[in-house]
């Protein structure tokens, strides 16, 4: 660094306070995060305050109230058009109030809400010590097995902590998808990221496994964001701003005034490429795309079951949604770097996904190796760099995340001595005993595969014909053969529920709550209406997948 | 108004879903559910008939665009309905019908425990069928068309722990693939030549399309009609679905689905009237089928496969008639509708009949039952005249008006058909006055027979509340089954004259079908000269054998026509035979290609997937620090291969 250099920073920072200007914050329009994080603040002061009693009840009521407001003022912003023609971005350009910002942070509260919902279930595990109690430990802080947790467990102590953990997870999501520059996306990912870590802790039961997930979730994680970190400044030497619009003038070439101190640096497009890559490997990191997904099983099995119906939903809706932005806001001038290996890690990811699920034998397990199948039919949707292909990814994971929530409730209902009863072989025969269940899980499994008139075939269908139309047949193909393979053991399931045998000593189904009826019920529906009437959804996902620049 | 027309079939839609996932909390009121929903989707109707009898003729068709579901490039799979003459005709007829059939069943189905399902079934085969006639496209046509297959089956079948009543409907499901297969070609016949499957596109472009593939679709369109509506060679299921409750062959078997077939060729008149091959065999089916039907009638001693026999007649008269094209089109219809309402009649007569003699079926073991239901000696007796077409009654109008037809078409054609409608017409006085005679009037054979000889095996399950042996006490049923039966004959009498004088019908359903008169060699006058000394003799025939001798309990060996009518003239030997066997042969075959190529690659397949599957598994070890370097390695590949992007 040059000495006038050095002088200039000195002087700047020399300069009288009055010179920073005030930001100028739109809250209307960033209220739904606002909402959403503030009612997270109140979670935790009931947790400093409210009596232990009460507390679920008040944590439960302000999740609620503060999804639902936030889900309504999402609906209000579109309403106004905010979705289309008044679509700009806010917050000093921090944050881009437009289309996909809006459907996404839509489907993440609702995917929320459904997550409040499964949270709040407290009839599946049978009470300890005459208290209800939910999927969440007694004491998260005590050692399993230990004395202290023991006396928690009789004191029916409960860790209403995770209800204020999931609404900081959920403003985390919603900024995420619609960060306009680089700081804001990192700062985004480990506000949702870090209570995930600590929610996949919290398990009840299997407390070791749960612990062990949160773990490995959480040193990768790190691991993921570091690269992205390093993405993010090299990104920054290469443009000088870490604004979306600014990096991606520079990557057009339409900027003219640089400054002097970056001039070594800026436009040197082995740093932009790099730094790229770098980001990107974050993204897919939290997507679940193959080679960064191995993280995904263990998790999926350790953590809670109702936390993995939550994560496994919204997790992947933030982050498909900051993965189409990056590509198609800050680097189309670079498409034709990104597209080839972007390909690569599609095929892979289908490929992968579908190939190692076929000889799993726990029903978590299976359905994380699924979801690292799908993110490699969503990737196909991005790769296809049109309006339908982001449109077509919008309607895709609003559709996933419904079947997601609703087929890990499922798996909650499902129980032994030993609690949820995940390894395949007891879930034979399943159909005989409990046919309502298992033909609910059966229209999840069936919309998982793609099967007409499931919103599953609908996704699959679109972002395909998106991807087709955008000249990446080839990895069409290949997305199908990878469908045929996943249909394999889907199938398999739905023919072990049905056509085995129940086993004597085999799982009982409990009789949820309301709650977790509600949860099921709405991925049902939503699955079913997606697949019969498509359209209308399909419309609406092609009106918002328009990004402000 | 226009936008009520998902209402008629959302309404028994609903019922049906309401009925059969409500559970067990609805028995006690699924059955008035069920009606109640059935009898609005008809109030409906007769509102909306009453606002088209508002318009001008020619601007009574209104369209009703739910949605699109996936419109893909030129494919476009609309729900749209239409209503127009032809549709209303059949709105009425199905939930009028369909409703007082509803409200029969309440009294019949009383003692079963699984009423509360037959009800939903009832109402979900009401919209199905509603569905079907509403579509405005062939697609939207299907999807009812499978609809009412799926409730004709669970409805055969519902007293599914015999096994004759299974059989019998998984034979009717069988069958009925072949006839949709058809469909199906149809379909996608008519995409490839037209590019749409909608009505009103479809019929405007026959004009310009070459007569061989009419010739095709309309050959497949036939052979469609010919599963639904049970004409030869299709026809064996039918017999076989008697097996069902007997509101079920009244309503779905008799005067409603059973016509789908008549309904389709009508509705693709403007594909048959350019493709005069397709239309001779029509009319060859037709007539083949009414004197088959007749021939099976007359020898059947089962009450409801005797008038199974004549519905399939019946039946074959629509379908000659509809293959006589613009001359036949209304007539079809018009005897479609009347037959609705006698046939329907007869058969809840039988099931009254059944229902006061412990269900018995064999109509030897009946006789001088008029004494005992008077009620429905009557409406049945009405029923009777109606069908073979006594003077004044709904059969005689809609009857002659298709063997006047058939004459009219002219040429050698024309008095073959015109001969064997009128040879129809003879048998079927001959069969139903056999019915009659047996069922109502002679000796009452049932007395002291009961502990002679032991039931059938294959008794209905209401028996059980009759006690087994007893001797029967035949006894007129209750309310709610003798007014859809009364209802219904005043129908059989008066629908007729009523469609027919100042040619109605005609005026009517002309803007939709089309309708022009033929050129008959032989005076209407005659024909109807003709008719009626037919009917007297076939009476006369009936009468002397069946009236003034005794009938044996115990079936005569009889002649061998006789022996080969009462196994419905060999139909499912000949099945058996050509099909079945050939089939096997067929299957064996491929089955052995199958298991040594088809599997030996899909096997091999499966088997390599999975062994990858396998190892890749083993990559997943547990270990954090292994994904981290998998994670590591992934990240540099990702930078060196886009960095080798840039480079090349």
């Amino acid at each position: 660094m040059s000495t006038a250099a050095v002088h200039s920073l000195w002087t700047t920072a020399a300069d009288p306070i009055s010179r920073i200007q005030a930001p100028k914050i739109e809250y209307g329009q960033l209220s739904p995060t606002l909402i959403v994080i503030g009612a997270a603040l109140v979670g935790v002061l009931i947790e400093a305050f409210v009596p232990r009693a009460s507390r679920y009840y008040a944590q439960v009521f302000v999740s609620v109230v503060a999804l639902a407001a936030a889900f309504a003022a999402v609906v209000a912003l579109a309403a106004d058009g905010y979705g289309t023609t008044k679509a700009h971005i806010a917050a000093m350009g921090a944050i881009a109030v437009d289309g996909p910002s809006l459907f996404l942070q839509g489907t993440i509260l609702l995917a929320g809400l459904l997550g409040v919902f499964t949270f709040a279930e407290r009839r599946l595990d049978p009470a300890a010590h005459g208290n209800r109690v939910d999927s969440f430990a007694a004491q998260a802080a005590s050692v399993p097995g230990s004395e202290s947790e023991k006396a928690a467990m009789k004191a029916g102590f409960t860790t209403t902590e995770a209800f204020p953990l999931l609404l900081f997870a959920v403003g985390g999501m919603l900024v995420f998808p619609s960060a306009n520059d680089l700081l804001t996306l990192f700062v985004a990912l480990e506000v949702f990221s870090l209570p995930l870590y600590l929610l996949c802790a919290l398990a009840r039961r299997k407390r070791l496994m749960s612990q062990e997930a949160a773990v490995k979730y959480f040193l990768l994680g790190a691991f993921a964001s570091a690269f992205t970190l390093f993405g993010i400044a090299m990104l920054y030497g290469y443009a000088g701003s870490v604004s979306y619009a600014r990096i991606a003038q520079v990557v057009e070439g339409t900027v003219t005034n640089v400054d002097p101190a970056l001039a070594n640096t800026m436009g040197n497009d082995v740093l932009l490429l790099i730094g790229a890559a770098m980001i990107a490997m974050g993204l897919l990191f939290k997507v679940a795309a193959v080679p960064f997904h191995m993280w995904t099983p263990d998790v999926y099995q350790g953590a809670p079951t109702p936390v993995t119906g939550f994560m496994a939903a919204a997790t992947k809706v933030a982050a498909f949604g900051a993965l189409l932005r990056l590509l198609y806001v800050v680097l189309p001038g670079l498409r034709w770097d990104w597209r080839p290996v972007m390909w690569a890690v599609a095929i892979v990811t289908m490929l992968g996904g579908a190939i190692v699920a076929i000889t799993q034998t726990d029903i978590k397990r299976m359905l994380a190796y699924s979801s690292i199948a799908h993110a490699g039919f969503i990737l196909a949707g991005v790769i296809a760099t049109t309006r339908d292909g982001v449109s077509s990814v919008l309607f895709y994971l609003a559709a996933y995340s419904f079947v997601t929530i609703g087929a890990f409730a499922v798996v909650t209902l499902v129980r032994d001595a030993g609690g949820e009863a995940t390894h395949l072989s007891k879930w034979a025969g399943l159909g005989r005993r409990s046919p309502l269940v298992a033909a609910v899980f059966a229209v999840f499994l069936l919309a998982f595969a793609g099967i007409p008139l499931t919103s599953g075939f609908a996704g699959k269908f679109a972002v395909f014909k998106a991807a087709a139309e955008g000249g990446a047949t080839p990895l069409v193909v290949i997305g199908v053969i990878s469908s045929a393979i996943a249909a394999f053991f889907y199938v398999r399931v739905i023919v072990l529920m049905f056509f085995s045998e129940p086993r004597p000593e085999g799982p009982t189904v409990a009789v949820p709550s309301p709650l977790t009826m509600t949860a099921i019920g709405v991925g049902v529906a939503v699955t079913l209406a997606l697949g019969v009437a498509p359209q209308y959804f399909l419309d609406l996902a092609s009106q918002a997948g328009v990004f402000v620049r | 108004m226009d936008n009520l027309i998902a209402l008629l079939i959302a309404a028994p839609l609903l019922g049906a879903a309401v009925l059969l996932c409500g559970g067990r909390r609805l028995d006690a009121a699924g059955h008035w559910i069920g009606t109640a929903l059935a009898a609005a989707s008809f109030v409906l109707g007769v509102v909306l008939f009453g606002d088209m009898l508002g318009k001008a003729a020619d601007h009574r068709t209104v369209t009703q665009h739910l949605y699109s579901w996936i419109p893909v490039g030129g494919f476009q799979a609309d729900v749209t309905f239409r209503l127009d003459q032809l549709s209303m005709t059949f709105v009425l007829l199905i939930t009028g019908v369909g409703s007082l059939i509803h409200l029969y069943s309440v009294g019949y189905m009383e003692h079963d425990e699984r009423r509360r399902r037959f009800f939903g079934y009832l109402n979900l085969f009401l919209a199905a069928m509603l569905l079907l006639v509403l579509a405005d496209n062939y697609l939207l046509l299907y999807v009812g068309w499978e609809g009412v297959g799926l409730a004709s089956y669970l409805l055969i079948g519902f007293w599914q722990h015999k096994p004759s009543a299974a059989t019998a409907a998984k034979k009717a499901f069988l069958v009925n693939r072949v006839g949709d297969m058809g469909l199906s070609i149809a379909i996608m016949l008519m995409f490839t030549t037209f590019g749409t499957f909608a009505f009103a596109p479809v019929f405007a472009d026959v004009a310009r399309t070459g007569e061989g593939k009419l010739t095709a679709i309309g050959l497949m369109l036939l052979l469609a009609a010919c599963g639904k509506s049970a004409q030869v060679p299709l026809q064996s299921w039918l017999g076989d679905a008697m097996e069902g409750p007997t509101p079920v062959s009244a309503l779905i078997h008799a005067a409603t689905m059973v016509t789908a077939g008549v309904y389709l060729i009508v509705r693709s008149g403007a594909i048959f009237n350019a493709a005069p091959d397709a239309r001779l065999a029509v009319t060859v089916v037709g007539a083949v089928t009414l004197l088959f039907g007749a021939i099976v009638g007359c020898a059947k001693d089962d009450i409801k496969k005797a008038l199974a026999g004549s519905t399939m007649s019946q039946i074959g008269y629509m379908v000659l008639a509809a293959g006589l094209g613009p001359i036949g089109y209304v007539f079809a219809i018009m005897h479609l509708v009347t037959h609705g309402f006698f046939k329907a009649g007869l058969f809840l007569g039988a099931g009254s009949v059944m229902h006061g003699m412990n269900d018995e079926v064999d109509m030897r073991k009946y006789g001088g039952l008029r004494k005992y239901m008077p009620i429905t000696f009557v409406t049945f007796g009405l029923g009777y005249l109606a069908i073979i077409g006594f003077p004044g009654l709904s059969g005689f109008f809609s009857k002659d008006k298709i063997i006047e037809a058939a004459f009219a078409k002219g040429g050698t054609e024309g008095w073959i058909l015109g001969g064997a409608a009128l040879l129809g017409a003879a048998i079927t006085a001959y069969y139903m006055t056999r019915v009659m005679l047996m069922t109502f009037f002679g000796e009452e054979r049932w007395r002291n027979r009961a502990t002679a000889s032991p039931q059938e095996p294959d008794v209905e399950p209401a028996a059980e509340h009759h006690g087994e042996h007893a001797e029967p006490h035949p006894h007129e049923s209750p309310k709610v089954m003798t007014i859809p039966m009364i209802v219904l004959a005043f129908g059989s009498v008066f629908a007729g004259g009523i469609f027919s004088i100042g040619d109605r019908f005609v005026h009517w359903l002309e803007p939709v079908t089309g309708h022009s008169e033929g050129h008959s060699p032989v005076s209407a006058m005659t024909v109807t000269a003709a008719t009626l000394v037919l009917l007297v003799v076939g009476v006369a025939i009936a009468y002397a054998q069946y009236g003034r001798r005794p009938v044996p309990v115990v079936a005569p060996r009889g002649s061998l026509l006789t022996r080969a009518a009462r196994r419905d003239l060999l139909q499912d030997d000949f099945n058996h035979v050509v099909l079945v066997r050939g089939g096997e042969h067929l299957t064996r075959s491929l089955v052995y290609v199958d298991h040594t190529l088809v599997d030996g690659a899909v096997n091999g397949t499966a088997a390599s997937v999975g062994g990858l599957s396998g190892r890749l598994r083993r990559l997943q070890n547990g270990y954090a620090r292994s994904y981290a370097v998998s994670m590591f390695g992934g990240a540099a590949v990702l930078v060196a291969l886009t960095l080798l992007m840039r480079a090349v």
